[in-house]
């Protein structure tokens, strides 16, 4: 069976250096992938070589078993979507919603827009009352609902996303990682989610991949990161300060010794 | 020592809108001493205007008004533009969020600490030459004379945030005001830097204001934590009693961050609907 | 009142048709509090209208002569008194507001879109398109306006229609330095790449996505443009290049007035003073759309 996406010996060079570095990895159809690291780390610069937004790439970028280049722009568009960090940057400050919504469907020809949209603010928990609406009417949540409807309009299969939450308020968090969580299991969505939060990659993913300075550091399943049992000394170090206060008295209390 | 450093009450903040005035800070009251305050809510809950009003930096068309903001004996409503000034830096400091917008990108980082104390100290250049190289080395900056020698640009984002709290902390303020200190930074430089806050806060005996959306954060480098919602103080806590809050709000607050060994299935959320109507 | 009021600053439009009246509710409500934009907008208004009812208004035929009424200084007659030919100077410049607007919104039509395009074409592929476009519009740029202008026409042949070309062939280079800059400013910005991402050709991201933005800093450009485009005209017609005689175009009428100016200073002071108002009206106006239109003021709240 061929995954999702699969990657091998990825390097990306920006001007005269690597920013990416022999990085290898594959994501399974269903399984939701993270790359965390500290900034500089190359973690977006992947995902942007995945969409052939990078300028000077090697390597080879699989999807569903097919080398990338083989797709043509509008066939990836239909296959795989990409989920922005910043709400307030990633949608047209002169668009309504529902302009921005059926955007996808119009370049594509598809029809029946009206009706498609109306069902997808649904499924991303969106009112209806917020169809016209410019985005400086809306809040960080609501736009950031609305960035993962767009994505979603064309129904892809594997999902980018680029630190969707980072820019958010804690309860808006969760509401927004809920919602990933939920669309994944409806539709039976791949994530790969580029991030440097440790703890939204323990709710939201399956396997995760340590990046520092463009190479892949460690590759572990969740557990891992759960126990806190990183092989590698650079991703212990990054667990470690990661920590918040809560977990570490957990850590730390008689109730760790379990 | 019975009165505080600063006493806040009932601090009031208006904006207008097409629909008429919008209060976005209801009635903010607190004292602060020696010690270290967290401000603690999210976006719109009024936690940076709150901080900027304490040194009279919010310019029209907010609307400010208070019954009482008195610093170390002190009326700052009434005082002057120019008494202002001397309050502003000297006297209280504030730090914001992104060193790369609160640098000035022209003038070299030796050149902006020493144009921090010469505005409040009247000192010869070769001392101010030997202050500045000595706060350098104070925030962990192992090669002062380098660094002081570089453009904001040429510094990373640990190294900025260190250079704005040393320029904030050269005249030796009594009261530091943090607003979101660390939340442009990677997280292993955010320990780093809080650390450096809170040691020379200890050091100099100051007062600190720390103002963030983050909980946990607030409440391992504080004594005393304020939870503010929609313009209003929620709930008032020691920082160590942060688990044993009583509000739905904090509680919710605190349960809505998703853990390391996180195991849920689904984020408890907070009803926001009565947060979208208003 | 208050209903259509509240239905306008809706947080929650129910159409787009909603949605839109509301954004232009807020923008005309930000306009009105400026006093002087809204002089500029009465200036540019009143000029509308007069164009428009020029025959009704004007009391005179504007070519009608009258040689026993030569050089008559202002009077209840003929308010701002008559030229050396007898024709009253204020049908005259009513009729030449018709010429004055004709050339402006001729010039803007021609020159905004053009420079529009090529300078969004150019920030939007930068690298080698981006050179050739901004080498060309810097030849353009780096010539005097009046003086371009006066070459255009001296190889077109003098006339009205020509005069309007070469104004607008000297017009776009601005523009498209505009729309450039700005064009740059977002052209790596994600919600451009989310739509690149979503398979739209260039030309959609250009066309629907790019250019609209780009509209209202040239919008402004073009209104604050309008002062010196009316100065460039009267100067082709100040100097016989522009329209022809008998048209009441009133840098021509300035130019037949030069001869009696120390005698008779109406003939080609009033048409001046109406140069200077209308294009006073303009700059006004633009500052004043300046101060709603750009986003950078709009977003802080």
């Amino acid at each position: 069976m061929s995954a999702a996406l699969n990657i091998e010996n990825l390097f990306v060079r920006y001007g005269r250096i690597d920013v990416v570095k022999d990085v290898s990895f594959s994501v399974a159809k269903g399984e939701s992938y993270a790359l965390v690291g500290e900034s500089g780390s190359g973690k977006s610069t992947i995902l942007r070589a995945i969409v052939g937004m990078a300028p000077d790439v090697r390597g080879t970028v699989e999807i569903d078993g097919a080398e990338r280049a083989t797709y043509r722009d509008l066939e990836f568009a239909r296959h795989c979507q990409m989920v922005f960090q910043d709400p307030y940057a990633s949608l047209h400050p002169r668009r309504i919603v529902d302009a921005t919504l059926q955007e996808p469907l119009k370049i594509h020809g598809i029809s029946g827009g009206s009706a498609k949209v109306a069902e997808m603010m649904d499924a991303v928990g969106l009112d209806q009352r917020f169809r016209y609406r410019f985005p400086h009417q809306l809040s960080g949540g609501q736009r950031q609902r609305v960035a993962i409807a767009r994505a979603l309009m064309l129904e892809p299969q594997l999902l980018l996303l680029d630190e969707p939450t980072s820019a958010l308020d804690v309860s808006v968090q969760a509401e927004i990682l809920n919602l990933l969580v939920r669309l994944r299991k409806d539709r039976g969505l791949t994530y790969l989610l580029v991030t440097h939060s440790l703890p939204v990659v323990s709710f939201l993913c399956d396997r995760l991949g340590v990046l520092r300075q463009g190479g892949m550091v460690e590759q572990v399943d969740v557990d891992v990161l759960r126990r806190g049992t990183f092989a590698k000394p650079y991703a212990q170090e990054l667990y470690a300060s990661s920590l918040g206060a809560g977990d570490r008295e957990r850590q730390s209390g008689p109730s760790a010794a379990v | 020592m019975s009165t505080p450093l600063l006493q806040l009450r009932n601090l009031r903040v208006t904006f207008p809108s097409p629909r008429g005035p919008v209060e976005v800070v209801k009635g903010v009251s607190f004292d602060l001493g020696r010690e270290r305050l967290g401000i603690v809510g999210e976006s719109g809950s009024g936690k940076s205007l709150t901080g900027r009003s304490l040194l009279r930096l919010l310019k029209p068309p907010a609307h400010v008004t208070m019954d009482k903001l008195i610093f170390d004996g002190m009326d700052i409503p009434s005082l002057s533009e120019r008494q202002m000034r001397a309050v502003r830096g000297a006297r209280i400091s504030l730090v914001m969020q992104d060193p790369k917008y609160s640098l000035n990108p022209v003038m070299t980082i030796g050149v902006q600490i020493a144009e921090a104390l010469r505005l409040h100290e009247n000192l010869p250049r070769r001392e101010i030459h030997a202050r500045v190289c000595d706060m350098l080395q104070q925030v962990r900056i192992d090669d002062p004379e380098h660094v002081m020698k570089l453009y904001p640009h040429q510094v990373s984002g640990g190294m900025g945030q260190r250079v704005m709290i040393a320029m904030m902390l050269i005249p030796q303020p009594d009261i530091l005001i943090a607003d979101e200190p660390t939340s442009a930074l990677d997280v292993s430089v955010q320990a780093q830097v809080l650390h450096l806050i809170e040691q020379m806060i200890l050091k100099n005996g100051m007062g600190l204001i720390l103002i963030s959306h983050d909980l946990e954060l607030v409440a391992r480098y504080c004594d005393r934590v304020l939870v503010m919602r929609q313009g209003e103080v929620v709930e008032e806590l020691a920082a160590d009693q942060l688990h044993a809050a009583q509000h739905p709000y904090t509680k919710g607050l605190l349960a809505a961050v998703p853990r390391m060994d996180e195991t849920r299935e689904v984020l408890p959320v907070m009803d926001r609907a009565e947060v979208y109507e208003t | 009142m208050t209903s259509l009021k509240l239905w306008l600053t809706a947080d929650a439009p129910d159409s787009l048709w909603q949605a839109q009246a509301g954004q232009a509710y807020a923008i005309s409500r930000n306009f009105a509090r400026n006093p002087l934009a809204m002089l500029g907008a009465v200036i540019v208004g009143v000029l509308v209208l007069v164009a428009i009812f020029a025959p009704w208004l004007a009391p005179y035929s504007p070519t009608g002569q009258n040689l026993s009424m030569r050089l008559m200084p202002p009077s209840a007659e003929n308010w701002l008194g008559t030229d050396e030919l007898g024709r009253d100077i204020l049908s005259r410049i009513i009729h030449g507001s018709r010429i004055t607007l004709l050339i402006v919104v001729m010039v803007a039509v021609i020159s905004a879109p053009l420079g529009l395009i090529i300078g969004a074409v150019a920030g939007y592929f930068g690298g080698w398109t981006d050179r050739i476009l901004m080498a060309v519009t810097d030849v353009f740029l780096s010539l005097p306006k009046l003086i371009m202008a006066l070459a255009f026409v001296a190889a077109l042949g003098a006339g009205l229609q020509n005069a309007i070309i070469a104004i607008a062939v000297t017009a776009w280079p601005a523009y498209a330095r505009i729309a450039r800059a700005e064009t740059l400013t977002f052209r790596n910005s994600e919600f451009i790449a989310a739509v690149q991402l979503q398979g739209a050709s260039h030309m959609r991201v250009i066309g629907l996505h790019v250019l609209p933005l780009c509209i209202s800093s040239t919008i402004i450009r073009v209104t604050l443009d309008m002062a010196g485009i009316i100065l460039t005209a009267a100067g082709l017609g100040f100097l016989g290049l522009g329209a022809q005689p008998p048209l009441p175009e009133w840098g021509a009428m300035i130019s037949r007035g030069r001869s009696f100016i120390l005698d008779q200073w109406w003939v080609a002071t009033m048409p001046g003073l109406a140069i200077i108002i209308i294009s006073l009206g303009f700059c006004f106006l633009g500052d004043g759309l300046r101060d709603v239109l750009d986003p950078r003021q709009r977003d802080g709240r």
